[in-house]
């Protein structure tokens, strides 16, 4: 358990806070527990709603949806940008980068793909 | 009971595999028997297979891949066989054999060849050169070794049960989906895969933590060797692509298996994404592979010059973008299924500007050189060998990276020409210059150097006269892949190809002959100083082989920059004196990774033959290894002191006799 | 050992921190655990490019909105949060070393995560039984590969946290064992946040379209 105090120069582990009391660890996980409630319930709301501009909905739930991602990676698992978390933000600006080349990356080529290429169940058709 | 599995899946009206297949059981049950009869298995399982030294299993992965190196390579030359006789002939391999036989060539030499050399390569050096005792997780790494062996188990039993896959080495849906093909081949080639990327994952997970975290004092960023950063490189490539390989394989497997509908031609499946996320997966693969490569590159032309490495903070900055840059070009593999001219032309200019980064490692190479003193040892040849060969190689690919000439020369003979340069002449030739490079740190003698050179030319020579006219013939036209054609302009370039197989074969004769050799004049060609090379790295400061914990003190590398002087300071302690010696904990040997790779293989035969109880208990057998291995209590064993003193004080004498008989350090 | 020294880097003329040598073991697992979670949202990622690739290939059967029970999915997202919550509880009494609270905050995660799973099995059961299985169409088997793998990563989970209660009544918080728990609060919590994602694109949007 002393690992956690040892010397900052190798970093803090994921998921490790600084040495801080215990309540003050407990109400960083209620005020995580409590915005990501508020978004929640905010997306929710937004998917349902008549209230809102329609086409403004898909944009709304994914900054929300990211929204709460950030809350879960600072008051769950204590992201932070302090100097002992380095490697950790560094690992998942890392990670994050894939993730937007495969999932944008692949909308973009087969969006392109889709629209340039006959219709498989076509194509099909063509076979017989 | 047993699934699909009967008697017909044993190939007895095949006489190759048969043949083959019979001739290889018989001699692994000889070698198998003599191992036994001789008392050797207790020595193989405490000091080998349960291993979880990181030398140890950098060897067993260097051995896998040199035995599977042998079985691609028997492939390659049915190929080239066929393929010279097959004009207006059917040839002597019928297409359902020759098309598992290219789809084993290649996913064989990929995965079973060049992933576990390099990978071994790494895990025998990197926590030497970084000054530790082993890497982050030991125990991880022997299973992850086991996993690796398990694929490439399942792939060789395919030869004689059932049959392996005809797609090609990528399974493109829909010929590789159940209507088009209905048998085992694809599974066989989908399970073993699967299995063996999560050795492979747990490998990237472990050499990435291990360069970010364990390194020696003093030992920061800057001054790791670049083999240590090509590692990083290369690793947090493995981390970032390889889950793409598992879910675009599980999403076949699903289709395959539950009838989904991901990649079907039916019911609204596309075709396409499975391309899309292959490559996305397959192009950070070779840059995965050929990273270590320019690493080894870099200890071997600096060694053998005399001279540090030129432009160290450019190769580490051309390695990071490198690294970046191989995740946003991946659709030049299929330039020609109609993406659209604007989606071919980012690809297309992002695939030239990658070029650029290797070209300044190039360069640093040639500048490295330039005024050093030059030994034209054998990993020196290899190293040349590569420059000029991957260059090659690399404008081929920058040729093919225009759309409108790819349109034409896609999946023609000069594709294979091209990344075959590539990858034998970068990736293939580096693992050969690191193998003769680091086998006498390994084993504590040299290799055979006359042999060993004799081997590099005939090597160099043999991939010349087998590549070099299939450039000619993909200009001229032909395809790939092709069991028979029938156009005479082709015939003479394919049979001056097979005749360039055939020199290479002889160069993998000078292999053999130069490590059996080697073995039996050891005495003669042993290494005493743990630095024969006058090496520049941390991994020349230790013995050869190395004591089990690698270093007595661990280096303090505090304040200097050149890796020279560190290592110079490392060898020599202060004064001269005896370091202070304390006692050292070393991770305990582990049944883990075997037992757990063992159940890997039996479940994943049991998946692909459809025989759902074993595959249960397969599982249940993984998951109570798993158990097992986090109750015990001991997981580690300790040296005491003195015990480090006598190795060490052994080791040091040994070395401080040599080099005052030879008279300079 | 561990004192970091600062030495002056004659090259570059910079006063340079270096290496004070391998970090403590708790760093060096927890940053392995790390990466390894960052791999397996790569792994997501390919499910989800799937899912929004082939979201609208639907085959003539039913999509989203005809098929989601959103007032399932905020019971379900209500599981998991409180979840995450109880094993971020559960980690603070790891490291105070206080066994009640452990294995209490952990047997409430662990019913949570059930209550959990418990719920999508249900749906996945009710969907074939309607017809809207994963071999119906391309957007149905995207839909059950993407969720179920979430599921099983869950199911797994559970089996893991179970293991751990077990430990750690077994042998008490060891260090070893505190890695594991580290590790295990690392899984929990990325599971969580993958979950923002699913209920966000898949249940949210998809009933929205």
């Amino acid at each position: 358990m002393s690992d956690t105090r040892e010397l900052h120069q190798a970093g803090l582990a994921p998921g490790d806070e600084e040495g801080v009391g215990v309540r003050f660890r407990v109400l960083g996980y209620l005020v995580g527990l409590a915005l990501a409630i508020l978004l929640t319930a905010t997306s929710f709301f937004v998917a349902g709603t008549n209230l809102v501009w329609q086409p403004s909905i898909p944009v709304a739930i994914i900054v929300l949806a990211i929204a709460q991602m950030g809350v879960h990676l600072v008051f769950f698992l204590h992201i932070t940008t302090g100097v002992d978390n380095t490697n950790n933000v560094m690992a998942l600006a890392f990670g994050l980068l894939i993730v937007f080349l495969v999932i944008g990356g692949s909308l973009w080529i087969m969006d392109h793909l889709n629209q340039n290429m006959m219709p498989i169940d076509q194509l099909m058709r063509m076979q017989r | 009971m047993l699934g699909k599995l009967t008697w017909a899946a044993i190939p007895f009206d095949q006489p190759i595999p048969l043949v083959a297949g019979a001739v290889v059981l018989v001699a692994i049950l000889a070698v198998l028997v003599w191992v036994v009869v001789k008392g050797h298995l207790p020595y193989l399982w405490d000091e080998w297979i349960t291993s979880v030294d990181h030398k140890r299993i950098g060897v067993m992965y260097v051995l896998l891949a040199s035995v599977m190196l042998l079985r691609g390579f028997s492939d390659a030359i049915m190929m080239r066989a066929q393929q010279a006789v097959a004009f207006q002939s059917p040839g002597f391999l019928p297409p359902e054999h020759y098309n598992q036989i290219f789809s084993a060539h290649g996913t064989i030499m990929i995965f079973f060849v060049a992933m576990p050399f390099v990978i071994g390569l790494m895990n025998l050096v990197v926590p030497l050169q970084l000054g530790v005792r082993d890497v982050a997780f030991p125990t991880l790494n022997s299973v992850g070794f086991w996993l690796t062996a398990t694929g490439a188990l399942l792939v060789n039993v395919s030869l004689v049960v059932g049959e392996f896959a005809r797609t090609g080495w990528l399974p493109y849906p829909p010929l590789s989906e159940l209507t088009y093909s209905p048998g085992v081949g694809v599974d066989y080639y989908l399970w073993s895969l699967e299995i063996s990327g999560v050795g492979t994952l747990v490998a990237g997970v472990n050499l990435v933590t291990t360069v970010l975290k364990i390194r020696t004092k003093g030992m920061n960023y800057l001054r790791m060797p670049m083999f240590c950063w090509t590692t990083l490189a290369s690793n947090l490539l493995i981390i970032a692509a390889f889950p793409i390989l598992t879910a675009t394989l599980a999403m076949l497997i699903l289709d395959r298996y539950l009838g989904f509908h991901f990649f079907t031609n039916e019911a609204g499946g596309n075709m396409m994404m499975f391309m899309n996320l292959i490559w996305a997966w397959g192009h950070p693969e070779v840059y995965i592979l050929v990273l270590p490569a320019f690493g080894i590159f870099s200890e071997v032309v600096s060694t053998f010059s005399g001279k540090p490495l030129f432009g160290y903070r450019s190769m580490v900055l051309a390695t990071m973008v490198i690294c970046i840059l191989s995740f946003m070009v991946w659709l030049h593999h299929f330039f020609t299924m109609g993406a659209g001219a604007d989606v071919n032309a980012i690809f297309g200019i992002a695939s030239m500007i990658i070029a650029v980064p290797t070209g300044v490692k190039i360069y640093n190479w040639l500048f490295t050189m330039y005024g050093g003193r030059i030994r034209f040892a054998t990993p020196m040849l290899w190293s040349i060998g590569f420059m000029v060969t991957f260059i090659l190689g690399g404008l081929t690919g920058v040729l093919m990276a225009v759309p409108p000439a790819d349109f034409l020369l896609h999946n023609s003979l000069f594709l294979i020409a091209h990344f075959h340069n590539v990858i034998i002449g970068g990736v293939l030739f580096g693992a050969f210059a690191g193998y003769t490079y680091w086998f006498p740190k390994a084993f504590g003698f040299k290799l055979h150097e006359g042999l060993g050179k004799a081997a590099f030319w005939f090597w160099l020579v043999g991939f010349y006269v087998a590549f070099m006219p299939l450039y000619a013939v993909g200009f001229l036209g032909m395809t790939r892949r092709m069991q028979h054609y029938d156009v005479p302009e082709w015939r003479p370039w394919l049979m001056l190809a097979s005749v360039g197989a055939v020199v290479i074969l002889i160069g993998i004769i000078f292999q053999i002959a130069q490590l059996v050799v080697s073995i039996r004049d050891r005495e003669e060609l042993r290494d005493h100083t743990g630095d024969p090379w006058d090496g520049r790295s941390l991994e020349w400061a230790t013995s050869s082989p190395p004591p089990v914990f690698n270093f007595a003190v661990l280096p303090d590398v505090s304040g200097e920059d050149a890796y020279w002087a560190q290592k110079v300071r490392a060898k020599q302690p202060a004064n001269a004196d005896e370091p202070h010696y304390e006692a050292i904990e070393m991770p305990r040997n582990s049944p883990t990774g075997f037992v757990c790779a063992f159940f890997a293989t039996v479940t994943g035969f049991a998946l692909i033959w459809h025989i759902w109880w074993m595959v249960i208990a397969g599982l249940i057998g993984a998951f109570a290894t798993f158990v097992v291995f986090a109750w015990r209590d001991h997981d580690e064993y300790e040296i005491p002191a003195e015990e480090v003193a006598r190795i060490d004080r052994a080791n040091i004498s040994d070395r401080r006799d040599m080099i005052s008989a030879a008279g300079s350090v | 050992m561990s004192v970091a020294t600062m030495t002056h880097d004659p090259v570059h003329g910079l006063e340079v921190t270096d290496n004070p040598g391998p970090a403590p073991k708790r760093i060096v697992t927890g940053y392995g655990f790390w990466i390894f979670i960052l791999s397996d949202m790569v792994m997501f990622s390919c499910f989800f490019a799937a899912f929004a690739v082939l979201s609208g290939q639907t085959a003539g059967g039913p999509h989203g909105a005809e098929l989601f029970n959103l007032k399932n999915v905020a019971i379900e997202t209500g599981c998991l949060l409180l979840s995450s919550f109880t094993c971020g509880m559960a980690s603070i009494a790891a490291d105070l070393r206080n066994r009640f609270w452990f294995q209490v905050a952990m047997a409430v995660t662990c019913a949570l995560g059930l209550a959990f799973l418990r719920i999508e099995f249900r749906e996945f059961a009710d969907l074939v039984a309607r017809g809207a299985g994963p071999s119906r169409s391309a957007f149905l088997s995207a839909f059950f590969t993407l969720v179920g793998c979430h599921g099983l990563h869950v199911s797994a989970g559970v089996l893991w946290l179970l293991t751990m209660m077990a430990q750690v009544f077994a042998k008490g918080f060891r260090a070893d064992i505190q890695r594991r728990i580290l590790c295990f609060a690392l899984f929990w919590h990325a599971l969580d946040i993958i979950w923002v994602a699913v209920f966000s694109v898949v249940y949210l949007l998809g009933s929205a379209a």
